[in-house]
């Protein structure tokens, strides 16, 4: 029958075109998963470093960008090899858990808060936390990530700091958003909003409109990132050796280097701060 | 993917990242489709022929399974998939296989609760003809999909458009790994998160060019096959 | 097709109604009908609308069960017509070509695959499709319908042929020539058992007329003598047009 071969031949092309890509691939090369914030891929960080790290170790690198909290989470069930984050207390618990063998510090930027040009809060060139109770007191509009993300963490220390207790039903002024920076950004655009960002993602980001770089360089804005090994005493199948040969390459002074040489606009977004091992 | 072009200058240089993002789309939207047909067609052909206690509660249901919330069955998928879950030792969780079985999770109502309509009024018209031809119950199921089957084109395209507009679950059991699980709708997503947004909205006339293409492909099939319509 | 000289082992002829009732529903639709049928010259069902002619083929064609009595097929009582095929007045075309729909009619019988296409030919020209074979079953007139239902029918190689109204829906020119078809398959020695409304067609067609009024069979008998002599108080009011249902 005519129309029956001709459909038996187009659901084997068909077939044909999909089986390949969705099998589960056997890994004809070496390859981890690693679990990071959004600011080291949205800020094109990994883009330039991960062939890097190909070329100089064979190894490919998974990258899923969840922010902080949902990254550590992941790793919690097994599903990553390395965590790469930016929240000190939440990768000490982590470690506490038995979920990481050692938090290692890698890099460090620092944080920053942007608001609209015409800045009606008047906090430019403030420190942050007088920065914060200037737009609380005000009631001017921010946006807060209210993800549980590294960068998260961080806005609630600052408000604490500040003295101002948090909460998000605080005020129409105060959007608890949910959301990656990213769209937290893009809210903050449209909206003329007061934002805290961190600067490589900032410093990357597309969709500035017409806000600004207001506040910057104090030492409370600090932003540590971290690496930590997914234990494999808690989770068998982790791949703990290319896990560590990824973890000691970035941490290595080559891997230190290519970190510092990445730039965006000329502007060098993520400062080496690797120590050594303590062992 | 550079950062300062737009969609169409991608398309036309032949981006080999762009290329293999709208490859992994159609494959796993197309795949999803696929898997969800084999298995849902028949199944509901079967429920349109059968006459059993409870046979209502079916139907209400699979119908009410098409609105199915993408990220709710991306979720449970994932956690199915994780390796502290059932069927974590597959290693299936941020691999393009997830993200058809998310897909076709979601599909598979959609062309099950549509081809049960369309085989059950066709089965109206045929059912004294196969008595009295005396035609078994497995032949009847494949004699009914095969004579609807322009019907059931326009449900197949109705579970494509699904699975080819869907985000929500595949970026939750994919990961949107670069190079790997990024598909053309997790794109548009991370590159509105990094403000890029005509990049975003030039990717996203892409689809909707990809969508619609594959629809008229769709039309074309029908309109040629129409002569076998009453 | 095989020509039946003398019954074949596996007949469903003779073919007995015995005190056979149906209902649908509530409804008795046959009562106490006690027929037989046997094979030569065809059978034919007249009666006016309701009277139960369609319902008791599709009793004959074992589609629905006796409420009351017994239907003999052959020697076997109960079991089933084994080699009978039915029309019906509408026949559904299926959504394929004409050859398809007769080859499908062999598929079901278990003609093997290699005897199929050489048999579909010959069904086809036997009808007088055969220069249709490739059109689109659902494209066909609605006498091409009827024939296109006869061949798949045919295809059975069935001892007994049920026509439902066969002709009622067609014009004058498709009529003639389905009654020319009819009398060929008899002539053949299929059985035939039709319904009609037509009157002519019964005296043309048939050896012996059964009618039936209100689910019970009034009077059988050779043609020309029920529509000649009718014995019966109600053939005679039937036949001369002033039966109230």
């Amino acid at each position: 029958m005519n129309a029956r071969f001709k459909m038996r031949m187009l659901l084997l092309a068909v077939t044909a075109f999909c089986l390949p890509m969705a099998l589960p691939a056997a890994d004809s090369e070496p390859s981890i998963v690693v679990a990071s914030t959004t600011s080291t891929q949205d800020s094109g960080l990994f883009g330039y470093l991960l062939p890097i790290v190909r070329a100089r170790t064979g190894i490919v690198v998974k990258v899923i960008a969840q922010g902080t909290g949902q990254a550590l989470e992941t790793a919690r069930r097994g599903d990553a090899d390395v965590v790469f984050v930016h929240d000190p207390d939440a990768e000490a618990r982590f470690v506490a858990e038995g979920h990481g063998l050692e938090r290692r510090l890698v890099m460090y930027n620092d944080f920053v808060i942007v608001g609209p040009a015409a800045d009606p809060a008047a906090i430019r060139g403030m420190d942050p936390l007088r920065a914060l109770q200037a737009i609380r007191a005000g009631q001017h509009r921010f946006v807060s990530r209210g993800d549980g993300s590294g960068t998260h963490q961080a806005e609630l220390r600052l408000w604490k700091a500040a003295g101002v207790e948090v909460d998000p039903q605080m005020g129409k002024w105060y959007s608890s958003v949910g959301q990656g920076m990213g769209p937290a950004l893009n809210i903050a655009s449209a909206s003329d909003a007061y934002v805290l960002t961190d600067r490589a993602t900032w410093t990357s980001f597309r969709n500035k409109g017409d806000l600004k770089l207001l506040v910057e360089g104090d030492q409370r804005l600090n932003n540590q990132y971290s690496l930590i090994l997914v234990n494999p005493a808690k989770h068998p199948d982790t791949k703990a050796a290319l896990g560590q040969r990824f973890m000691d390459f970035l941490l290595s002074p080559e891997g230190q280097a290519e970190i510092a040489r990445y730039r965006v606009e000329g502007q060098q977004l993520f400062f080496p701060n690797a120590k050594p091992a303590s062992r | 993917m550079p950062e300062q072009t737009s969609a169409l200058q991608l398309v036309l240089s032949g981006d080999p990242a762009l290329y293999a993002i709208v490859r992994l789309s159609l494959a796993v939207s197309f795949g999803a489709t696929l898997l969800a047909a084999l298995l849902g067609a028949p199944l509901g052909a079967l429920i349109a022929l059968s006459r059993f206690h409870g046979r209502h509660v079916i139907v209400v249901a699979l119908n009410a399974l098409m609105g199915l919330p993408p990220v709710v069955v991306g979720l449970t998928v994932y956690l199915l998939l994780s390796r502290s879950g059932p069927l974590g030792e597959f290693g299936l969780l941020f691999t393009p296989a997830a993200m058809v079985i998310t897909q076709t999770v979601l599909v598979l109502p959609i062309i099950a609760a549509l081809t049960r309509q369309t085989i059950e009024d066709l089965w109206l018209e045929y059912r004294d003809e196969f008595a009295a031809m005396g035609v078994g119950r497995l032949q009847r199921i494949r004699t009914l999909l095969w004579d609807a089957r322009f019907s059931l084109v326009t449900t197949l395209l109705a579970g494509f458009g699904r699975a080819a507009a869907e985000v929500g679950s595949i970026i939750i059991v994919g990961g949107n790994i670069e190079g790997f699980t990024r598909t053309m709708t997790t794109t548009i997503a991370l590159e509105t998160s990094k403000g890029n947004l005509p990049l975003a909205m030039g990717l996203g006339m892409l689809l909707l060019g990809i969508v619609l293409a594959v629809n008229i492909a769709a039309w074309a099939v029908k309109y040629f096959g129409a002569r076998f319509e009453q | 097709m095989n020509a039946v000289a003398a019954p074949l082992p596996l007949s469903d002829l003779p073919l007995v109604f015995d005190q056979v009732a149906v209902r649908v529903g509530d409804t008795a639709i046959l009562r106490d009908v006690s027929l037989r049928f046997t094979s030569g010259a065809p059978t034919v069902l007249i009666g006016p609308n309701g009277s139960g002619k369609t319902t008791l083929l599709r009793a004959a064609m074992g589609l629905i069960p006796p409420a009351a009595g017994v239907i003999r097929w052959g020697e076997q009582s109960g079991a089933g017509p084994r080699c009978s095929a039915l029309v019906f007045q509408r026949p559904v075309m299926l959504r394929r070509s004409v050859a398809d729909n007769v080859s499908y009619a062999l598929m079901v019988a278990s003609v093997p695959r290699a005897q199929r296409k050489a048999r579909t030919q010959q069904l086809l020209d036997l009808v007088g499709l055969g220069s249709l074979a490739e059109r689109p079953a659902p494209r066909l007139s609605g006498g091409e319908r009827q024939r296109l239902a006869l061949a798949r029918a045919l295809a059975r190689d069935p001892a007994v042929l049920f026509l439902d109204e066969p002709t009622a829906s067609l014009d004058p020119a498709a009529t003639l020539a389905i009654e020319e078809l009819v009398r060929a398959i008899s002539a053949r020695g299929v059985k035939i058992v039709m319904t009609t409304h037509d009157l002519g067609e019964a005296s043309r067609l048939a050896g012996d007329v059964v009618l039936l009024h209100r689910g019970e069979v009034v009077e059988t008998g050779p043609v020309g003598q029920l529509l000649g002599t009718p014995r019966t108080e109600v053939a005679r009011r039937f036949i001369t047009g002033q039966l109230l249902l």
